[in-house]
């Protein structure tokens, strides 16, 4: 291809795919662990089914459509439907896995999930691919304030976790919960980093990954694993950062929280792949003036606008959500 | 009921007794002392406004005692103004807001026939809920996942919160659409009790391996005159002097 005059002829980054990966180049990854550590439940509970609005694919719940079939919906592209269906499923008995992007979720089936699961706690696990800012389609695919609506819902447990491992670790634990979940999917290649800090995910439970006493980052999501990368950065600088993963928004880890936002006088930030507004920054920013601990205190987020589409390693830079973008931030705040 | 409050969807209620009383007391199996049998037929109340309609059907099939009936709509009753499930034994779920209940059914169909069970889902809703995309939603899955358990039950009383349903938002050839995506469909007039006995036989014995409509054309405030000739009639406010009036012609005592 000649290069158009004018243009520098360099490699260029173009819209990331809709099931691109959120690895880095090199990283550690493993496939689809949603899909195959439902299959492998499910093999233990015969009340698991699973649903989707025509993304099964694109969630890897094709994986326990190939290995469980008769226990496979295929509720066509319709997500008000397959919300209410999940219901009707969960009112017989049954647990169904019901996923989507989180876009439609949050944005088209919010009436349903409201009224026809949560408002009777009935045990729907909806798993939800693309949260905050993971795909490069723009707004119509960016679920950037999906924790922000689901978190007024009562009786929802809203789940952000940062890696495979935690993805592996969090299916039985969200099936084995009384109520709702909305669980925010990373797919396909998933980085494996939780692995490195022994961690085991509890339902409920703030755990600190990383000591430092200079910067206290809490954290959930794709952010914990930015947040860790950051921090060795600014170690090179001499700057201890602390990470505390909090990947249950809610109900949230306040006493956790609370500790460790106590202790020593440390900046306390909060990291999030989702708008500063409504989500996990908010929630915790309450949650520390309720309780009269007042440390400096930032977030990291989204901004409050529709995004750009275009190149993930572009888009997480340009919105302040990469790992060098973190380790600036911080650097800017001491 | 009504009476309590002075006020709610008693046309809708009068209108649509004649199917409830059909339903109960002659399609649905269940146990009035065993609201949760698994061995019932399910009953949705889509439109959660009809509650009160659905209330009397309930206290007349034994499943609530009839002296909760005076507590209608009062702080603390298991009988809100708006169905909800929590509240009240044999209410499947919480409707009212329109739309949900075909949904819901669809999954509850695909439940029972994934535990090989012969129950029937009876989905109650109205003309105005048609509105709505995701009924339609539901519709198209019925007839794609054959759902011969499913019995839907719609009252058409041309009636909705802001007028005339045929003017708010034209519903017909009804009977038609919903054939046209692979529903077994029967229009019957809802205040028949005849036709109405025929259409619930035919749709519960019907071997076709599709979903069944039963589109019933009602008239709102049937049985009380003055109430049948009221305009506006979606949400009626009735005086005391009034409510005996209504009563004494129920009764076959007073003068229309």
């Amino acid at each position: 291809m000649k290069p158009v005059a004018g243009v520098a002829a360099k490699p260029r980054l173009t819209t990331s795919a809709m099931i691109a990966s959120i690895a880095a180049p090199g990283q550690r990854t493993r496939q689809a662990p949603f899909g195959n550590a439902l299959v492998k439940l499910a093999g233990e509970r015969p009340e698991i089914v699973g649903m989707t609005a025509d993304l099964a694919k694109y969630t890897d719940l094709h994986l326990f459509a190939q290995a469980f079939p008769d226990r496979f919906y295929q509720m066509g592209m319709a997500e008000q439907l397959l919300m209410a269906a999940a219901s009707g499923m969960a009112r017989e008995g049954f647990i169904p896995f019901a996923t989507t992007y989180a876009v439609f979720a949050a944005r088209r089936a919010y009436d349903f999930i409201c009224m026809a699961i949560a408002e009777e706690r009935l045990p729907v696990k909806m798993v939800c691919a693309l949260p905050g800012l993971t795909s490069g389609y723009g707004p119509s695919h960016q679920a950037t304030e999906d924790i922000a609506i689901f978190r007024g819902m009562p009786g929802l447990t809203i789940v952000d976790p940062c890696d495979a491992l935690e993805i592996e670790q969090a299916v039985p634990v969200i099936a084995a919960h009384e109520g709702p979940v909305y669980l925010r999917l990373l797919r396909g290649s998933v980085p494996l980093v939780l692995d490195e800090y022994g961690y085991q995910f509890e339902l409920g439970r703030a755990k600190l990954l990383r000591e430092g006493g200079d910067v206290l980052v809490i954290s959930s999501g794709l952010m914990t694993m930015r947040a860790l990368e950051a921090a060795k950065l600014l170690q090179a600088d001499a700057i201890a950062v602390a990470v505390l993963h909090s990947p249950t928004i809610k109900p949230l880890d306040v006493d956790t929280i609370l500790r460790e936002a106590s202790r020593g006088g440390r900046l306390v930030v909060v990291a999030e792949n989702h708008s500063v507004i409504g989500g996990l920054g908010e929630a915790i920013a309450a949650v520390l003036l309720h309780n009269r601990v007042a440390p400096r205190f930032h977030q990291i987020g989204l901004p409050d606008e529709f995004l750009d589409a275009g190149a993930l390693p572009t888009l997480h830079d340009r919105y302040g959500i990469s790992t060098d973008a973190i380790a600036r931030q911080v650097k800017s705040w001491l | 009921m009504g009476a309590v409050q002075g006020q709610g969807y008693i046309g809708q209620a009068l209108g649509f007794a004649d199917v409830l009383a059909v339903l109960y007391f002659r399609a649905l199996h269940y146990r009035a002392a065993d609201p949760a049998w698994e061995g019932r037929d399910r009953c949705l109340l889509s439109v959660g406004h009809y509650a009160i309609a659905l209330y009397a059907a309930l206290i007349e099939a034994g499943v609530i005692p009839a002296e909760e009936l005076e507590t209608y709509g009062c702080d603390t009753s298991r009988l809100p103004m708006s169905g909800m499930a929590p509240y009240t034994p044999g209410m499947e779920i919480t409707g009212g807001s329109l739309g949900q209940g075909l949904p819901i059914a669809v999954g509850m169909c695909l439940a029972l026939k994934a535990k090989r069970s012969g129950c029937f889902v009876y989905n109650l809703l109205s003309d105005g809920e048609l509105n709505e995309g995701s009924t339609w939603e539901a519709v198209q899955s019925a007839s794609h996942w054959k759902l011969d358990n499913l019995i839907a039950v719609v009252d058409v009383n041309d009636q909705q919160a802001d007028g005339r349903s045929s003017q708010v938002l034209s519903f017909e050839p009804l009977a038609a659409r919903w054939e046209s995506f692979g529903w077994d469909a029967q229009r019957v007039d809802g205040n028949n009790m005849a036709s109405l006995v025929d259409a619930f036989d035919r749709a519960r014995t019907l071997q076709d391996p599709k979903p069944r409509v039963i589109l019933c054309d009602t008239l709102m405030g049937k049985g009380v005159p003055f109430l049948e000739m009221r305009d506006k009639a979606h949400f009626i406010r009735v005086d005391a002097g009034e409510w005996g009036h209504a009563l004494e012609v129920l009764r076959g005592e007073g003068v229309p």
